[in-house]
This record gives structure tokens, sequence and C-alpha cells, in this order.
């Protein structure tokens, strides 16, 4: 055993990068469900994001367009999922597994030709002398631009949601769709809005993990992060502040575990494996033993008539 | 004879014509573990499937699921091939063993063949490459090559065929450098690109400038490319894209030749229950080009042990050798049979750390 091999200082980094994607999607997950739509289909958004970004990072040499048109793609499959239960009314649940299915499926295809090319690096913001600080330095001000995105997303989710009108009518929505429809809320245009959100989040999740974290482009490469996004939006119990919690617990303990292996410490692997999922379900939980719930709607379809 | 029969009858008679032809066709089905992109262990078999369909052209239809996971999900699609009509299924990861016997108990007339595994049947064969004499070449490239004499190594799951080229690795790099060490990190999956970058980031920040993968994509060789200085080997694939460096060598599955004459013994009858294990003799292991980052001394003496090993000269597990805890596995100048091989579950000596379990 040798500890002294982990840097805890290179870990903090490492493990605010790792947590990055499964942020982003959940945070844009959240938007959605608190508007009372639970979309399956944050994988297939991811993974298009992915390949989006990644296709237009390798031909225009800018990730930072990548990362746009990534949460553009992601959108706009999530109009797909968004004309499917908000227009021709289908199951929410089923037409998210079939969003994350078209969504591989449909990256796979484009991504044929981008197999094995290297992706231009996004270079990280320079803070300037910031960044020589010891410790505070590498662990606040050594990342790429995304990851400062990912917490500012999460802060202005909590801002908008808490103290603004349009919080409060998304929340209405989610919480009620037919008196909110009652005051004369666009019940579905709102929906529609809060899905094509979370698409975009969910979009950037995905090109960060081509562009930034591996960074290359090879199918499936999301590899179930957006499963794990989708459940820490309820082990967080729809708040902003316990999803990036969550997200850098479990980014955390992910990181800290392939550390300790590699330092040869004396635990179990099988217990390390598993701890990134069973610590953070923990925490989470015991947070959540307030009085928080599902919002009221939340994968029920909402038609005027009825 | 109105209009209306005479479509039916059209109908008929063409249902029938396709039916006839079909029959003619061979089926051959093909269960994957990760997707046909991934780069490596899939990638792989796929071209061994594609090599099928263009051996025997119009005789032969192929199918395939890739993403498949391990476990009772397999059981399902083997179920389903198996219900449209494969003569012959192979089934690609370790994990497919159980269910792959399951399935084949099921279906008296299909023949089945498990990639890697031990479990065989009247109607499934098992069939696997040494890869282990693949790791033995880098396992000396490594330990020439390591400057920090810290050999970083990526395990996906505790299993016999993982541990054989762990150790057959660290034997042939202690051979050359007797101060290299290992550090393992098992992975616990085939393919999850961003787990396997984190875990070579992780090794390559304690210390390794040597990074080896028994993982299915290339997100190891993109994280070393990142950190430069560091080389690693292809797995399963060339992975010729990450050529010179990090890439300085390769393990390449070449599955074509098996496939083609598991799928003709199908069509003549002659299939029979066989296990099948070659090497790079037999040509089902390859060595992926080594590359200029490698000194030219160093690259000749690999290519005189991969000489060595495919004409049987010289055999990658040779003794003296001692098991982890000190208890003697190989004597002088003895060498594994094909049985300890198979079932190992232990690290030679030297390896620290515990395989779990």
């Amino acid at each position: 055993m040798d500890l002294s091999a982990i840097n805890p200082v290179i870990l903090i980094a490492a493990l605010i990068s790792a947590a990055t994607p499964i942020l982003l999607a959940a945070t844009g997950e959240l938007v959605a469900e608190r508007a009372g739509v639970l979309n399956l289909g944050v994988e297939g958004m991811m993974i298009t994001g992915a390949i989006c970004g990644f296709i237009i990072a390798v031909n225009t040499g800018s990730p930072a367009l990548g990362f746009v048109m990534a949460a553009v793609g992601g959108a706009a499959l999530s109009l797909l999922f968004a004309f499917l239960t908000q227009v021709a009314l289908a199951n929410q649940v089923a037409s998210g597994l079939a969003l994350t299915l078209f969504g591989l499926g449909l990256s796979a295809l484009m991504g044929q030709s981008y197999v094995g090319i290297k992706p231009p690096r996004m270079e990280d913001v320079a803070f300037g002398p910031l960044g020589d600080i010891p410790v505070l330095g590498p662990i606040l001000f050594s990342h790429d631009p995304i990851v400062y995105l990912g917490i500012i997303i999460v802060a202005s989710v909590w801002a908008v949601l808490t103290f603004t009108r349009a919080g409060l009518v998304l929340r209405a929505v989610g919480e009620n769709h037919d008196a909110a429809h009652a005051l004369g809320y666009k019940v579905k245009r709102i929906r529609t809005m809060a899905i094509m959100f979370g698409g975009a989040c969910a979009g950037m999740g995905g090109a960060y993990i081509s562009l930034i974290r591996v960074p290359q482009w090879t199918e499936g490469m999301t590899a179930g992060v957006g499963w794990i996004a989708l459940a820490l939006v309820v082990f967080a119990s729809w708040k902003p502040w316990r999803v990036l919690l969550g997200a850098y617990l479990f980014g955390g303990i992910t990181q800290l575990q392939l550390n300790l292996q590699g330092a040869g410490v004396a635990i179990p692997v099988e217990y390390l494996a598993m701890s990134p999922y069973i610590v953070t379900i923990i925490v989470l939980v015991i947070l959540s033993a307030d009085k928080s719930r599902a919002p009221g709607s939340l994968g029920r379809i909402f038609h005027a008539s009825q | 004879m109105t209009f209306t029969k005479i479509l039916t009858g059209a109908v008929v008679a063409l249902g029938l014509a396709t039916t006839a032809m079909a029959e003619d066709k061979t089926k051959v089905g093909f269960v994957y573990v990760g997707p046909v992109g991934d780069g490596g262990w899939t990638y792989e078999h796929d071209k061994g499937r594609l090599a099928v369909e263009a051996a025997f052209g119009d005789k032969v239809e192929t199918v395939f699921v890739e993403s498949v996971a391990e476990g009772p999900d397999s059981e399902r699609v083997m179920t389903q091939m198996a219900l449209d009509g494969a003569d012959l299924i192979f089934t690609t990861s370790f994990g497919y063993m159980d269910p792959t016997i399951n399935v084949a108990a099921k279906f008296p007339n299909v023949k089945f063949e498990h990639a890697t595994g031990y479990k065989r049947a009247d109607n499934v064969s098992t069939y696997s490459a040494r890869f282990y004499e693949g790791r033995a070449i880098q396992g000396h490239i490594a330990g020439k090559m390591t400057k920090s004499n810290i050999v970083g190594y990526i395990g996906s799951f505790p299993i016999p065929e993982v541990i054989r080229g762990i150790n057959s690795a660290y034997i042939h790099a202690k051979k050359v450098n007797p101060d290299v060490e290992f550090k393992i990190i098992w992975a616990y999956t085939w393919f999850d690109p961003a787990k396997e970058a984190d875990a070579a980031k992780v090794l390559i920040e304690q210390g390794a400038d040597v990074v080896l993968q028994h993982t299915d994509s290339t997100a190891p060789q993109a994280a070393a490319q990142e950190a430069g200085n560091v080389i690693t080997f292809g797995q399963a694939s060339d992975m010729g894209q990450y050529a010179p460096m990090p890439r300085v060598s390769s393990i390449i599955d070449d599955w074509a030749p098996y496939y083609i004459a598991r799928t003709q013994a199908v069509m003549d009858g002659t299939w029979s229950s066989t296990d099948t294990w070659d090497g790079i003799g037999a040509g089902m292991v390859g060595i992926g080009e080594i590359s200029d980052a490698v000194p030219e001394d160093i690259k000749a003496e690999a290519l005189a042990m991969k000489a060595a090993l495919a004409d049987g000269s010289y055999h990658a597990f040779t003794g003296p050798l001692n098991k982890q805890d000190g208890t003697p596995f190989l004597a002088e100048g003895e060498t594994a049979d094909d049985g300890a091989l198979a079932g190992m579950n232990f690290y030679v000596e030297g390896i620290v750390g515990d395989i779990p379990n």
C-alpha cells in the first residue's frame, strides 16, 4: 500500500471534471421533471450531443462551437420526444426509452467516419496568477470553461426556480397541469421548452465526454451515464444543489476508488467498485428525509380537454 | 377464378419460394458485448463476420446484436436468434458462458460457439486465442521501455483470461527489468470509454509511463496521448490510429479464418463440438507493427520472441516460476499445461495486490 502516490489536489481536480457530464445531464433532466415531464431519453440525447459536438469541433477546429452544436443537437433530438409526448400524447416512459435507442443508433451512424480522430483540445480558462495559488489553484482555477458553465447552470436553475415568476410557472405546470392550464398558462409550450433545455444540457454533457474527458469518438461511449443522471435527479429530490452534491460525490468516489486501487489499498476491489453508487444513494436518501417529493404531475399526459 | 384468388395464390407461391430460398442459406448469428465501432474486441469479431459474408456470398446470411449485457439479457438475445432460424451462433464474451449453455440445451439442432469460455456441450464449442503470447511481447517491451519502472494495467474482470495476461506481461517485464512494478486497476467493465480513460489517467498520475489495457475501447490510448510520454499497446485490434505514439505495438485478434471454417463445417454437416485455442503460430493472435518509438534492439528482441512463440520453441509460461504466495508453480524448464492456464486464478510471485473474488 502506498497512499503517498495519491495526490489529493489532483484527485479533487479530477473529480470535478469527472462529475461534469452527469451534472449537466442531471440538471437538464431536473428542469424537465420539475415541469412534469419524465424524459428517459437522457442517454440518447447525451450520445447524440457527443457526436454532434465532436463532428463540429473536428471540422471547425473550435471546441466551443462544438459544445454549442452539441446543445443544439441534444435539443433537436429532444424535440422529437416533445412531439411524441406533447402533441401525439404518447406515453412518456415508452417515448423516452425509444429516444435513447434512437439516439444510440443515430449517433453510431453519424460517427462512422469519425472513429480514431483526435478532436481539438479545449484550453483551460486562464485565471492568471490565481492558478498558481497552492492547493486552491489547481482545484478551483485549472479547469476548462464547461466545468464552470456547469456550475453556473446549476446556480441559475436554482435561482430561476426559486426566485422568479418563470420558475414559479414552471413548477406550477409540473405540480398540477390542470390548475396551471385553468390559470391560462401554456402547459405544452412550457413543457416543450423545458424538454429542450434538458436536451441541450444532456447534449453538452455528452460532448464533454467525447471532447474533453476521453477525448475521442467511440460508439456508445456514454456507457450508461444518462441513466445515472436520471437516478441522481430522483435521489436529489429534484433540488439543483443536491444534484451538484450528488454528481460530485459520485464522480469523487469513482475517482477515489480508482486511485485506491492503483495505490494497492487492502480493501477488496468489489467494495471499492460499488462504493460510488452506494455512498451517493445513502447520502442523498438521508438528505431527502425532509418533506420533498416528486412534482405532482410528473409523467402524466396533459390534454386541455381532460 | 377471381382476381383475389389469383393474387392469394401468387402470394402463397411467393411465400413458399422465399421460405425455400431461406432454407438454402446458412444463417449465422453473432452476439457482441460492445458496439461494433468500439475499435477493439467487438470490432475484430465483426470483421470476422464480414469475412464470413465475403467468403460465402449468397449462401450465408449473418445477423448480429451488439452491446448485449452479459447475463440474462444475452440469453434472451440468443433465444431470439435461435427462434429466427440461426444455424450457428457465435457468442463473443466470457460472461455469455452460462447463457450459451442454457440456450443451447433448448435448441439441440442449433450449433453454438462460445468465445473464451470453458463449458462445452454436444452443440457448444469453445474457442479462444492465446492472447498471453502477445502479452509476453508487450511485457518485454514495457520492461525495457519504462523509465519510472511503473507499469499500469487496466483489467476488466478478474477472470483467468485477464489474469493470465497480467502474469504473462509481468513475467517478461520482470525478466528484463527486475525493478519493474505493476499497478493494476480493475474497471469491472469491458467497455466504458470514460471509465477506461479515467483509469488510465489515474495510473499515469501515479507514475506509470506504460499503460496496458484489457478493456475494449481506445479511450486509454487517447488518455495516454493527452498525457504525452506514455506508451500503450493496442488491445484486440491494431488501434493503429494511435501509432507511433502512444501505441507502440498491439495484439490483434484474427477470427476470420476460424469463423469461415466453422461456417463451412455447418454447411458440410461436419460440425462437431471442439475446443480451439490458437496463438501466434496459427495466426489467431497477430502482433501489430512495432512502431519507431521502440529502439531497434528492443524491437529485434521482441520479434525474436514472437518467432519463438510462433514455432513453439518458447512458451510464455516457462519455469522456474512461483505463485504470488511463494509456493512453486513451475519447476526449472517446465512449461504450463493448458489446464493450468485455462483455470489460472493466482498472480505469479512479485505482483503486489490481491485478485478480487
